[in-house]
């Protein structure tokens, strides 16, 4: 399975700072919360980009080396990191999710990041339906479980518990924080 | 008007301790891990991807008309940086040429003296890494110990004065950079010389640098004299040279010691070491001068730029020799020691002709700073 990004920044072949000043080009047409892949081959690339996304406040998802290519991901600032309102009350400890997975309990996980974030860190088993596309999707999932949504912070869970909670989902529980606490097993599907 | 200046001349301007103040814009992890430093030397650090949008960040703390070098990994950046300050009204932003990876491959030759019979001894300080090499020149003949990776800069050296280099030794095997000594040999049709106790998985042909084998530059006017002294590796020796030189390699710094754990044998070596230190070592004349084959601190450097000391000195002031039980001596050299230099096991590797890495990976296995020393 490949890494989908919404928009792709050629920077092969050019040497430092040319890969951060397209990428920094590149990302202010970019919605929020959208993801971007950097080609380059630049070797210097993946740290600087790393630290300026820490410096900017953007999301480093990872590196995936092909063909001595290197390929960044990347997720524009969102708002929806930030206010973090939480609307939907059924939620549930990250740690009382942690418990159930390391008890190897039967337990459908829902992330709903952008596939890119998904690739590069999720839970094992975890299902991949990002929040943009819940409403298509929605047939992949079984009504009759209960079902744990997870994101990163917690934000775009609790729009998609609610959205599930609507179209008639049973038990639906928003899993707080989210994967930026998660300290339990993940695994990678960057192949 | 050039606006660029090499690390030549930069070099110079550290040895010199002329007042310089730099501005890298490499990512502050690569800054922390290892920059350029000089007693005279201020350094700031910005990445280079906060100044796209101005570079007022520097404005506010520097002087338009100040001078400022712009330093960056490779050499890209810090031109780019230099014009957008020059854009801001700076009026003596240069850049350095080749940034830090030119930086770490320079050397700088000091002359240490010259020898009975006509000869000279050189030393050649790699600033950006702190790592010692040498050149034993006498009629028109010429050894080099401890060779770095740089090996055209001895050949063009040796080309210069007239010499040939008939030998290459490193006083060991090397796990913070990478040797030049067998490539070095190689190029002139010179001999390579390696301790036997360090060789036992080389994979090339070598002469054994062995206690009382001595090896002539010249018309037998040098003597190099190996002193068998295990404790950084197994094979560490020690060379004299006119009964007044002593080539420690990595076994006894200016101010600090070698340390036994970088082939992962801190525990077997630790004895070997201390009996160097504290008894081999102890019997020779206090005034030898004592030539290591690194130096950790900018401030090792003497007003010539060269890195020595006398022996009997540091007997008086070298934090590593003045512990007197061996129980604390163990522990100062098994625990808590400094990172391992990056890539430490690769460059051993690569020294020992198991692996031939690119002349591109070989330059990023030695970014970075040597830690070969234990501080006490």
């Amino acid at each position: 399975m490949g890494i989908t990004a919404n928009e792709t920044v050629d920077a092969k072949g050019l040497a430092c700072p040319m890969p951060i000043v397209k990428t920094k080009k590149a990302i202010s047409d970019l919605a929020p919360g959208q993801v971007m892949e950097v080609q380059a081959t630049d070797k210097g690339s993946t740290a600087d980009i790393k630290a300026w996304a820490e410096s900017t406040g953007h999301q480093y998802l990872g590196t995936v080396e092909e063909d001595d290519v290197l390929k960044h991901y990347l997720r524009k600032a969102s708002d929806d990191e930030v206010k973090n309102e939480a609307n939907y009350d059924d939620v549930i400890d990250l740690q009382v999710l942690r418990n159930k997975v390391d008890g190897l309990e039967d337990v459908t996980i829902l992330d709903v990041r952008e596939q890119a974030e998904y690739a590069f860190n999720h839970i094992p088993g975890a299902i991949n339906v990002p929040l943009g596309e819940l409403e298509n999707r929605m047939d992949e999932i079984n009504t009759d479980k209960e079902i744990h949504v997870i994101c990163r912070t917690g934000s775009r869970s609790d729009l998609a518990a609610q959205k599930l909670s609507q179209k008639g989902f049973k038990i639906v529980k928003n899993v707080v924080p989210g994967m930026a606490e998660w300290d339990g097993p993940t695994e990678k599907s960057t192949k | 008007m050039t606006k660029s200046i090499t690390t030549d001349e930069l070099a110079k301007r550290v040895v010199n301790r002329e007042e310089t103040l730099i501005l890298d814009v490499r990512n502050t992890d690569e800054f922390d891990d290892w920059k350029i430093e000089g007693d005279s030397v201020e350094i700031i650090n910005e990445p280079y991807f906060n100044l796209l949008d101005g570079v007022d960040a520097i404005a506010d703390n520097v002087n338009k008309d100040q001078e400022i070098i712009v330093v960056c990994a490779k050499g890209g950046s810090s031109k780019m940086v230099r014009d957008l300050l020059e854009e801001e009204g700076f009026t003596h932003a240069y850049d350095l040429e080749g940034g830090m990876k030119a930086w770490s491959e320079h050397l700088e030759p000091v002359k240490i003296a010259d020898l009975n019979d006509g000869g000279s001894l050189y030393q050649f300080v790699r600033l950006g890494k702190g790592c010692l090499s040498y050149m034993v020149v006498s009629d028109k003949k010429a050894a080099v110990v401890d060779a770095n990776r740089m090996t055209g800069i001895y050949e063009r050296f040796a080309e210069e004065k007239g010499v040939s280099i008939e030998h290459t030794i490193d006083t060991h095997l090397h796990a913070d950079h990478i040797s030049g000594g067998r490539q070095l040999a190689e190029n002139t049709g010179g001999t390579y010389h390696l301790p036997d106790k360090d060789a036992e998985e080389v994979t090339f042909d070598y002469a054994s640098l062995e206690e009382g084998t001595d090896i002539t530059v010249g018309n037998t006017t040098i003597q190099v004299q190996p002193i068998y002294s295990p404790g950084h590796t197994i094979g560490s020796t020690s060379l004299m040279i006119d009964n007044k030189y002593l080539l420690t390699g990595d076994i006894l710094f200016v101010k600090s010691i070698g340390r036994p754990d970088l082939a992962g044998k801190a525990e077997d070596w630790v004895g070997d070491l201390r009996e160097t230190l504290y008894s081999r070592y102890k019997e020779l004349s206090d005034d030898l001068i004592v030539l290591p084959a690194h130096y950790s601190f900018v401030d090792e450097l003497g007003n010539d730029g060269s890195v020595k000391a006398r022996l009997g000195d540091l007997y008086q002031r070298n934090s590593g020799l003045q512990v007197e039980d061996a129980q604390d001596f163990r522990k100062m050299v098994t625990e808590n020691l400094p990172p391992q230099p990056n890539e430490h096991d690769n460059i051993r590797q690569t020294n020992m002709g198991k692996m031939n890495p690119e002349a591109e990976k070989q330059r990023e296995m030695e970014i970075g700073p040597n830690r070969c020393a234990v501080h006490g």
